[in-house]
């Protein structure tokens, strides 16, 4: 390591011969590092996958008894899944998930009534309502993070119930499809909080699969989403299986912890209150009201949270992160103790001042103007309320102290971060944007006074609400998906194609907003659609998964953790559509396999097989013109129906109506 | 049997003349790709380009083009002469050579000192917005050449090795295309005959086409021009620009035998048959932590491959034509902070930029004496792409009509730096 710098002459009489202390551009550092380990370790995401990949909801279909295919459409039950007639019986309940009631039904109400009114306000007339079929494939992609199976379909369509979809959403939510559910939310989660290629880098403290074992078990017992945020916040223990004090949730914070905290600080603002505070560690933010000291005080909370790495057991040059907290002296007041590497022994003009035997207990940190003047910070909530205020009654030296013994400053963060109504809406914008392409807020991340809300009543409402029902993520998907919004066409009409915000106006969801499916929602859609995976163990079906998504994600390798995918659209998707292996796999013929089930179906017609394809794909009937088209491939194959299956097979899946969830 | 390209272009007239005729409804992106008479491997060039060394992370131009020695912030390097105005870093002596096509702009001052905000701004030329997404470099240059693009088979805009910034508001298909520097793009084999993949193109043409015509807006239709895109990409012998690997030896040691060495290779042949806008990607110069340790690491790789694409641009005859630019999203403190590294730093930074027609040998501007303020006109990202513009002899008066209808200036309605054209 090179340390340039003017070493003091307290520093030289010290002896420490690791000790420097430089200018950083940010803050003020005096900090002396004794045995810091290395840094460099590898971790790959590897050991245990994500059990339970193949869900009984989505058991191997049998072409010949589902019906869409066929001209009849007979409501037919698909197997492995209960009665889909008219009134479900199968409330959810194994998952703690509650069922459709009058309070769900208030808050839909008044979601809907406040959309319209500014409808209204806006000369806007909504779009036709979708049909069945689109709204059933939209909820499934949605919630379930897949297409519906063509029986699901059947089943769905044939339902006359005029309370089905309340229904559906029931049981999508409830323990019949919680595989399904709490792995593709999962998903989603492992995404936010480590991002696409958290873990999945070489040299990394992440274990991916750990932070997603974390989620998965939150999300099936439905746990409340102050306490999740919480768990994730004050995480201590390993985050890997194999050290001691194991702790899926440490995954969340692992890598964030270095460099006075900065991502922590960054993305516990970002995700837990949608609040962008990034540059705000620099300066006051150029136009919102964020201002630097706020970013500072928000990371002290995060200072007695230390990354120590022990070498991992199993594999030579790997190590194992795990937080602990730790007693945190201040900023340039480095501690040092042979059982925890740290100094306890301050210099203070050039002469030693005993802090243990001083008791003394605030533990400050600096950072540094653009103009260069230093200042300090303690533990603020982003409200103005400080820790020392908030702990006054208990004594003057606890809410700036960094000793254990008065304060555990990530514990009192949690508190202030659920107490927070950014916390409520933060959830509820961001949950709002995954369903209908667009928040109220453009990032969902960076709310606040410079960036208003496009409907900030409905936002605050439905906050309040989500605060109402103990922080019931579930409840606010419920909630969405049975809004008049979400069941609108995504044909555009006269009465609404000014209601664009791709051309920069507020979203005003008057028709549904087209988007493209994410990369994991294509792989699940086809493995659903082909049982491709069908005969494979679990443990290779993730493995599998995380290669094919690996492909798609580059990271930046810069100090905020940023990324960028592939899978947006662009040539490189269009190519693995064509020619990837996840396409090959699902257009394969062999004995068995889901085109060779369809071909060989001996109750199916031709024509059924074909519409088959397409009610497992796009979730309608083909054209005549299409049928027509079939027919001709058909013909010029001398009837060799599985080779054409597959031509139409794979034409179907390469089309921006698959991709798409509309 | 494969589905690609093939010199002579015959399974790919076959293939097309099934599309052509396969349907009324056939989809119109796929006929774009009915000029069958392009598909020469170079063509006449009657528009310039633009290669972007792009320095992901923010490269510590205190240490390279804005030499400090003696000062407190100077750093542990040397400045050398070079063939142009000024002194570079000791570490970069092949490209030192080369500064006579070269200028160095150092009074470049922006604000934006955040990864994600700086690369947006630094690439479009407008600050982040949460209303409207800019388009970059790449996509506004692609968009404004488009007619003189039509014998271009390939994407006007390509990615090496990173993944630059999106076509905001122009549309999937003016997005970069991502490549590996090493000349394989993935999954550009078909696993099946031409003529089956024809039959299938047949169906797949009218599911785009009747989707799109559901009226459910730009997603359905981007999708089926990037589709359309992607067909003529894969069908064309140009497609043979990015097989680094096929040139000679003598050649790739020239650049070097790396990421960045490779990729600048690669942007040279794409240039030759027509590209107008490359980005070469080399990262990891977010250097908070032992920066001279990384400097020493990166910057022979840098003197190798830039120093050899600027020769080997001249002996071509093609860096006329080619405008070099040489950026990150933001330079880096000049202090020097406690881990010996240097943190972000906007308000005074150095790019380079050359060939095109763009003067060259100069030193444009000037910081103070420990390089923390620029003591000459302050240039921003909007200055610097309305010069790159210029150069290309793209209007810069032109607006575009972003969403709403709203008007906007390319470039943001920046000035060109003026001394870069005497």
């Amino acid at each position: 390591m090179v340390q340039r710098g003017r070493t003091t002459s307290a520093q030289r009489f010290l002896g420490l011969q690791l000790c420097g202390w430089q200018w950083r551009g940010r803050r003020l550092g005096f900090r002396m590092w004794v045995g810091r380990l290395v840094l460099s370790s590898l971790c790959l995401a590897g050991g245990w996958l994500l059990a339970g990949c193949a869900c009984s909801a989505r058991d191997a279909e049998d072409p010949s008894t589902s019906a869409s295919a066929g001209a009849g459409l007979a409501a037919t039950a698909p197997s492995g899944q209960g009665s889909a007639g008219s009134s479900p019986a199968t409330k959810s309940s194994a998952s703690g998930t509650s069922a459709f009631s009058a309070k769900d039904e208030a808050v839909i109400a008044m979601i809907d009534q406040r959309l319209r009114v500014a409808w209204e306000q806006n000369n806007l007339r909504p779009a036709r309502a979708a049909t069945d079929a689109e709204w059933c494939r939209r909820v499934f992609l949605d919630l379930l993070g897949r297409v519906p199976t063509v029986s699901e379909l059947d089943a769905f369509r044939s339902d006359k119930s005029r309370s089905k979809r309340r229904a559906w959403v029931d049981r999508l939510l409830g323990s019949e499809y919680a595989d399904d559910f709490s792995k593709h939310w999962t998903t989603v989660w492992t995404n936010i909080l480590i991002g696409r290629t958290g873990g999945r880098q070489g040299r990394s403290l992440v274990n991916r699969s750990a932070m997603e074992k974390y989620l998965e078990q939150s999300l099936r017992e439905d746990k409340p989403f102050d306490r999740l945020a919480s768990e994730l916040i004050t995480a201590e223990g390993s985050a890997d299986p194999l050290g001691e004090n194991f702790n899926g949730a440490v995954n969340f914070l692992v890598e964030k912890l270095g460099d006075g905290g900065v991502q922590a600080t960054a993305k516990t603002a970002e995700i837990f209150l949608g609040t962008a505070v990034q540059c705000t560690q620099c300066h006051n933010h150029p136009f919102n009201e964020y201002r630097q000291n706020q970013f500072w005080e928000m990371s002290a909370f995060f200072r007695q949270a230390r990354v120590e790495r022990i070498p991992h057991p199993e594999r030579e040059n790997r190590q194992i992160g795990q937080i602990v907290n730790r007693d945190f002296a201040g900023e340039g007041r480095t501690l040092y103790r042979d059982d925890r590497s740290e100094i306890f022994l301050e210099v203070r003009n050039g002469k030693f001042f005993d802090r243990d035997a001083a008791r003394q207990t605030e533990a400050p940190i600096y950072y540094e103007l653009r103009n260069g003047q230093m200042q300090v910070a303690y533990p603020v909530f982003v409200d103005g309320t400080a820790l020392a205020h908030t702990l006054a009654d208990r004594g003057s030296e606890y809410g700036n102290s960094g000793y254990l013994e008065h304060v555990d400053r990530r514990q009192e963060l949690a508190q202030y971060l659920v107490a927070a109504r950014e916390f409520d809406r933060a959830l509820v914008n961001r949950m709002w944007a995954r369903f209908f392409g667009h928040g109220f807020t453009k990032p969902v991340h960076d709310m606040g006074p410079h960036n208003p809300p496009s409907h900030p009543e409905l936002l605050d409402k439905l906050g309040l609400e989500f605060r109402a029902s103990g922080f019931r993520v579930r409840d606010v998907l419920r909630w969405i998906v049975l809004t008049e919004a979400y069941a609108l066409s995504s044909k555009i009409s006269r009465g609404n194609r000014k209601d664009d915000p791709a051309l920069g106006v507020p979203p005003q969801f008057s028709r549904f907003y087209v988007r493209q499916m994410e990369a994991e929602q294509v792989y699940e859609s086809l493995l659903v659609a082909t049982q491709a995976d069908a005969t494979v163990s679990a443990e290779r079906q993730g493995q599998t998964r995380e290669r094919w998504l690996r492909q798609f994600s580059t990271a930046f390798g810069t100090d905020d953790g940023g990324e960028a995918t592939t899978f947006n659209g662009s040539i490189p998707q269009t190519l693995m559509m064509m020619n990837g292996e996840l396409t090959r796999l699902a257009c394969s013929t062999g004995s068995g396999s889901f085109l060779d089930k369809v071909a060989t179906s001996a109750d199916l017609s031709s024509r059924e097989k074909i519409k088959y394809l397409y009610w497992a794909a796009v979730a309608r009937e083909p054209i005549a013109e299409e049928i027509n088209i079939c027919n001709e491939l058909l013909a010029s194959r001398d009837g060799d129906v599985v080779e054409t299956l597959q031509d139409i097979w794979w034409a179907i899946l390469n089309s921006n109506e698959f991709i798409l969830i509309h | 049997m494969t589905f690609l390209p093939t010199p002579h272009g015959m399974n790919r007239r076959h293939f097309l003349s099934h599309l052509a005729g396969s349907s009324a409804m056939a989809v119109s992106a796929l006929s774009l790709t009915s000029n069958l008479t392009a598909h020469a491997a170079t063509l006449k060039r009657n528009h310039k380009s633009c290669i972007l060394l792009w320095m992901g992370g923010g490269p510590p131009t205190i240490d390279i083009w804005d030499m400090k020695p003696g000062a407190a912030t100077g750093g542990n390097f040397r400045p050398i002469g070079t063939t142009g105005e000024g002194q570079i870093t000791e570490l970069l002596p092949k490209v030192a050579q080369q500064m006579h096509h070269l200028s160095i702009v150092r009074s470049m001052s922006t604000r934006e000192a955040d990864h994600e905000r700086g690369r947006y701004y630094m690439h479009t030329g407008f600050v982040p917005n949460p209303n409207v997404e800019h388009p970059s470099y790449g996509s506004v240059i692609a968009h404004e050449l488009k007619t003189d693009l039509h014998e271009l088979e390939i994407p006007p805009f390509v990615s090496i090795g990173g993944a630059s910034e999106g076509p905001g508001f122009l549309g999937m298909a003016y997005a970069p295309f991502q490549v590996s520097s090493n000349g394989q793009i993935r999954d550009a084999k078909a696993y099946t005959s031409a003529a089956r993949m024809s039959d299938r193109m047949k169906l797949l043409g009218l599911l785009e086409k009747r989707f799109e015509r559901e009226n459910r807006g730009p997603a359905a239709t981007e999708h089926a021009k990037v589709l359309g895109n992607t067909v003529t990409l894969l069908n064309s012998a140009q497609m043979g620009a990015f097989k680094v690997q096929s040139e000679p030896e003598n050649m790739r040691d020239a650049y070097g035998d790396t990421g960045f060495g490779r990729g600048c290779l690669m942007a040279r042949r794409l240039v030759e048959v027509g590209v107008p806008f490359v980005e070469v990607n080399m990262g990891g110069w977010d250097l908070h932590q032992n920066c001279f340790d990384g400097e020493q690491q990166k910057l022979p790789e840098v003197d190798q491959a830039m120093s050899t694409l600027v020769a080997d641009l001249q002996s071509r005859g093609l860096l006329e034509d080619t405008v070099i630019l040489w950026m990150g999203e933001f330079g880096r403190t000049p202090r020097i902070n406690e881990n010996a590294g240097r943190d972000h730093w906007a308000r005074s930074w150095s790019v380079v930029i050359g060939g095109g027609g763009i003067t060259g040998g100069k030193v444009v501007g000037g910081t103070n004496e420990d390089g923390t303020r620029v003591i000459t006109e302050p240039y921003s990202s909007e200055d610097l792409m309305s010069t790159v513009c210029q150069a290309m002899g793209i209007g810069l008066n032109k607006n575009f009509a972003a969403g709403n209808g709203r008007p906007m200036k390319i470039a943001g309605g920046g000035k060109v730096i003026g001394e870069l054209f005497v």
